[in-house]
């Protein structure tokens, strides 16, 4: 099959992938427990919830969008959620309020975005710190734990041994894989990423594809924290923070970018248990716990740079046509709308 | 003292797999204009890169005013007396005139802090080089019209005191009288000793501005000529080694707009407006017809355009597509019924750049190239592959970035996208801008043949030779209105400047 966009977004794939292999294959040797199940699949629960966040966020960040506030989006969601259940509702109306929040935060972000044309950055840092505080406000501070052992199966019922986080985790990522790469609806958000401007002359409704992506990553993000405040049994003030950077260095690790236009879920997913790998890695080889969030900015920068040199060499094939310009352009502060 | 105070000879310069300059000689002397000309792919602009600095030659030798010099770094370029007016325009908006034209160079005091008074001293001396006292030199350029943008880049350039300024298609986004007016300026310069450089793509401005000329072909030397002793016929035929018959084709026959019914138009506006852009505008277009819509840069000629393909919508008026009353408020809108609208800026609005042609092709017809709801990879690659053949895009490979390609295979691209849809209506805003007389005599045949199908075409034009070469019917338009109606085939330039420039007004039939 040709490829479609970006010959790059598949060989980083390919690239990340084979690093993946490479790391298993290592640590088979150095350690003897890496491969079995429990390792395994300690490993795969770990990773579930930021992987179920960024399956969302790579359309969002492939249509150059952006969203700092998911960690906030999985406090906020989880402890609404787990108020509502001690207040005494059912847990099925318990955890759709709990995603219609998470969706309603992200059409929110959307709307300021897409339609006032605030920076997505700045937006979406200010949403971070408006639901973080909501939480401590609604939370009094405290976890809220004693939740109904219906809510507690969501995210601690197992199926043939797997745990449903993985399970869920597993189904968006194969479903949102497919969509991104093969509908129609959600190619727009190539075009989108790729030139806004020359995207909305197209016939794309760019406004509309936007507000969606801040939207369904809102969504994402709501069940994320219903997902893990099931699996803890508890909602806890202090859950998913920090999250959104794990989740926006996975995407850009497996080939996304800032700028939007490329990316894929699948390469989001790799990006994601490289990073888990690296920290199982290290943990099982003994090297101090303090060493891991380190190693992950590394692989990060690592990633962007040998992707900077792939695009060099292929711009130096058509003898780069580019004069040194005075032009001050940033890539956070992409341009909004015509 | 050396004739020329610049020359080059032999330089060679090669990019992997390709060889962009082979062995070209330059002779410019002291005071003069010279002009280079070839075309897209010539080597043009691989040369002015040599020549200030910003690649080196692997051989070669330039020689400023009789020495030899190398040039390690773009800015040694400069210290050593060569300037480049850049073809895409290099200023800031936010800042200020004064800080643009000294960008890097602002006067300082002993501790760092910029000079403001000094500063706005001397941006206001360079300023009156140009006659231009009562521009205000604190003024944010962003506030400044295209023109005044480009002149105010022209004076960037010269503020480092050069003995060479290169200008690379400085008249890309200017009316043919904003031009006139750089013009006037360019002669200033040389009267006081610069030595211009002249790169361009209008033969007529070769022949207004330069005193010699040089011409380009496939990275060579073809020839040097005093322009008095040639003329456009000698320089197209030297540029593309071949002659080109009329470049602009055949005009279709008035009676055969009669057999269409002439009282039925495809696309009709009655007092079209968007409050600050234009108003009052009526249109009419009959199928097969191309209407050429004339005026200077600011005239709302692309706002109309816009607002016709509902991208800013009107706000007051009608419109009628075969008939039908349409009110399209999104460019989604407009492509549904059938209006396309060619951007006048194929780089930011136009094309996705980073996306290879294929993806260019599909952007405008995702809906067209899909089975159920997911895209169809064959139906985009024969959509593709039909586009590259039939508007022969020189495309190198299907998988490389549009970015790559020539500004002429680029606009055929956009063409190609366009044509695609089967419009109804096609909205041409500034068809050719920036594209080789190759790639332009193809593109005005491309844009005939699509009349000659039936597609109303309004193409919206600052290049008054092809607004008078293509169009059917003219409109000419003014500060936001329609002031003028001329026949195509009898309008000249003078009677479309008057009616641009408010010398004459009223409807020649």
């Amino acid at each position: 099959m040709k490829n479609w966009f970006g010959r790059l977004a598949r060989q980083r794939e390919f690239m990340i992938g084979a690093i993946v292999v490479a790391v298993c294959v290592a640590m088979t040797f150095a350690s003897p427990y890496f491969l079995s199940t429990g390792n395994i699949l300690a490993l795969l629960l770990g990773l579930s919830v930021e992987a179920i966040i960024a399956v969302a966020m790579t359309n969002l960040m492939v249509s150059g969008g952006f969203d700092m506030s998911v960690g906030s989006i999985v406090a906020f969601t989880g402890a609404a959620s787990a108020t509502l259940l001690a207040a005494g509702w059912p847990v099925v109306l318990a955890v759709v309020a709990g995603l219609a929040i998470g969706a309603a935060i992200g059409l929110f972000n959307g709307f300021i975005v897409a339609k006032i044309g605030i920076n997505a950055f700045v937006t979406t840092l200010a949403s971070l710190s408006l639901f973080r505080g909501l939480t401590l406000i609604i939370t009094e501070g405290r976890n809220i734990s004693g939740l109904p052992d219906a809510f507690k199966e969501i995210g601690q019922a197992t199926f043939f041994g797997v745990q449903t986080p993985i399970i869920i985790a597993a189904v968006l990522i194969i479903i949102g894989d497919i969509m991104l790469r093969r509908f129609r609806f959600f190619r727009q958000s190539y075009y989108i990423g790729g030139n806004e401007r020359a995207a909305r002359l197209s016939g794309i409704n760019v406004d509309g594809m936007k507000i969606l992506g801040y939207t369904l990553t809102g969504l994402f993000a709501g069940l994320a924290g219903i997902v893990m405040t099931s699996r803890l049994g508890a909602a806890s003030m202090t859950a998913g923070t920090g999250l959104e950077l794990r989740v926006i260095t996975a995407v850009i690790i497996g080939g996304a970018s800032l700028q939007g236009g490329e990316g894929t879920v699948l390469g989001a997913f790799l990006g994601s248990l490289l990073m888990a790998l690296i920290t199982n890695a290290l943990t099982l080889i003994g090297v101090d716990v303090y060493w891991q969030t380190f190693v992950i900015g590394a692989t990060l920068l690592v990633a962007v740079l040998i992707d900077q040199a792939g695009k060099k060499r292929s711009q130096a094939n058509v003898g780069a046509r580019r004069i040194p310009v005075a032009g001050a352009r940033s890539a956070l502060a992409k341009g909004s709308g015509s | 003292m050396s004739d020329y105070i610049l020359e080059a000879r032999g330089i060679t310069k090669t990019f992997p797999g390709v060889k962009a300059l082979d062995g070209v000689d330059l002779r410019v002397r002291r005071g003069e204009t010279h002009a280079i000309v070839g075309e897209n792919g010539a080597g043009k602009s691989t040369l002015m890169m040599v020549l200030t600095g910003v690649y080196r030659p692997d051989s070669g030798q330039i020689l400023l005013d009789g020495k030899p010099v190398t040039f390690p770094s773009h800015e040694a370029a400069v210290k050593q007396g060569i300037s480049i007016v850049y073809q895409e325009l290099s200023l800031v908006p936010s800042l200020s005139i004064a800080e643009n034209i000294f960008a890097n160079r602002q006067p300082v005091s002993g501790l760092g802090f910029v000079r403001r008074r000094a500063l706005l001293d001397e941006a206001r001396r360079s300023l009156a080089l140009f006659d231009l006292d009562e521009l205000d030199p604190a003024m944010p350029v962003r506030l400044l019209s295209p023109a005044m943008q480009q002149i105010i880049e022209v004076l960037k350039a010269i503020s480092t005191d050069p003995s060479v300024l290169i200008m690379d298609e400085p008249t890309s986004s200017l009316t043919e009288l904003e031009t006139s007016r750089l013009f006037e300026n360019i002669r200033r310069l040389t009267e006081r000793g610069i030595a211009c450089l002249y790169i361009s793509h209008h033969l007529s401005e070769i022949f207004e501005i330069a005193d010699s000329v040089t011409v380009l072909r496939d990275g060579r030397f073809v020839c040097e000529a005093e322009v008095k002793d040639v003329d456009e016929d000698f320089l197209v035929a030297n540029m593309v080694g071949r002659t080109i018959a009329d470049i602009y084709g055949a005009r279709r026959d008035p009676a055969s707009f009669d057999e269409l019914r002439t009282d039925a138009s495809r696309f009709e506006s009655r007092g079209l407006g968007r409050s600050g852009d234009f108003a009052g505008a009526d249109l009419r277009v009959r199928s097969g017809e191309i209407v050429g819509l004339a005026g200077l840069v600011g005239a709302g000629r692309t706002e109309l355009g816009r607002a016709i393909f509902g991208a800013e919508p009107a706000d007051e008026g009608s419109m009628l597509l075969d008939g039908q009353a349409i009110a399209p408020r999104s460019p989604r809108e407009a492509i549904a019924l059938g209006i396309g609208y060619l951007t006048e800026d194929r780089k930011t609005q136009g094309l996705f750049l980073d996306f290879p042609l294929r993806a260019n092709i599909a952007a405008n017809r995702l809906e067209g190239l899909s089975r159920g709801p997911f895209l169809s990879e064959a139906l985009i690659d024969r959509a593709a592959d039909a586009a590259v053949r039939e508007y022969r895009i020189a495309s190198g490979g299907q998988g490389k970035p549009v970015r790559t390609l020539s500004g002429g295979n680029q606009q055929k691209v956009l063409i190609g996208a366009w044509i695609g849809i089967e419009p109804r209506l096609l909205i041409v805003d500034e068809p050719t801008r920036g594209v080789d007389i190759g790639a332009r005599s193809e593109i005005y045949a491309f844009l005939r043949a699509l009349a000659g199908r039936g597609t109303a075409i309004i193409m919206i034009s600052s290049d008054l030779s092809e607004i008078l070469g293509l169009s059917d019917r003219i409109y000419v338009m003014k500060s936001g209105r329609i002031v003028g109606e001329l026949d195509g085939a009898k309008a000249t330039e003078e009677s479309v400047i008057a009616l641009a420039t408010g010398a004459a007004s009223g409807v020649t039939r």
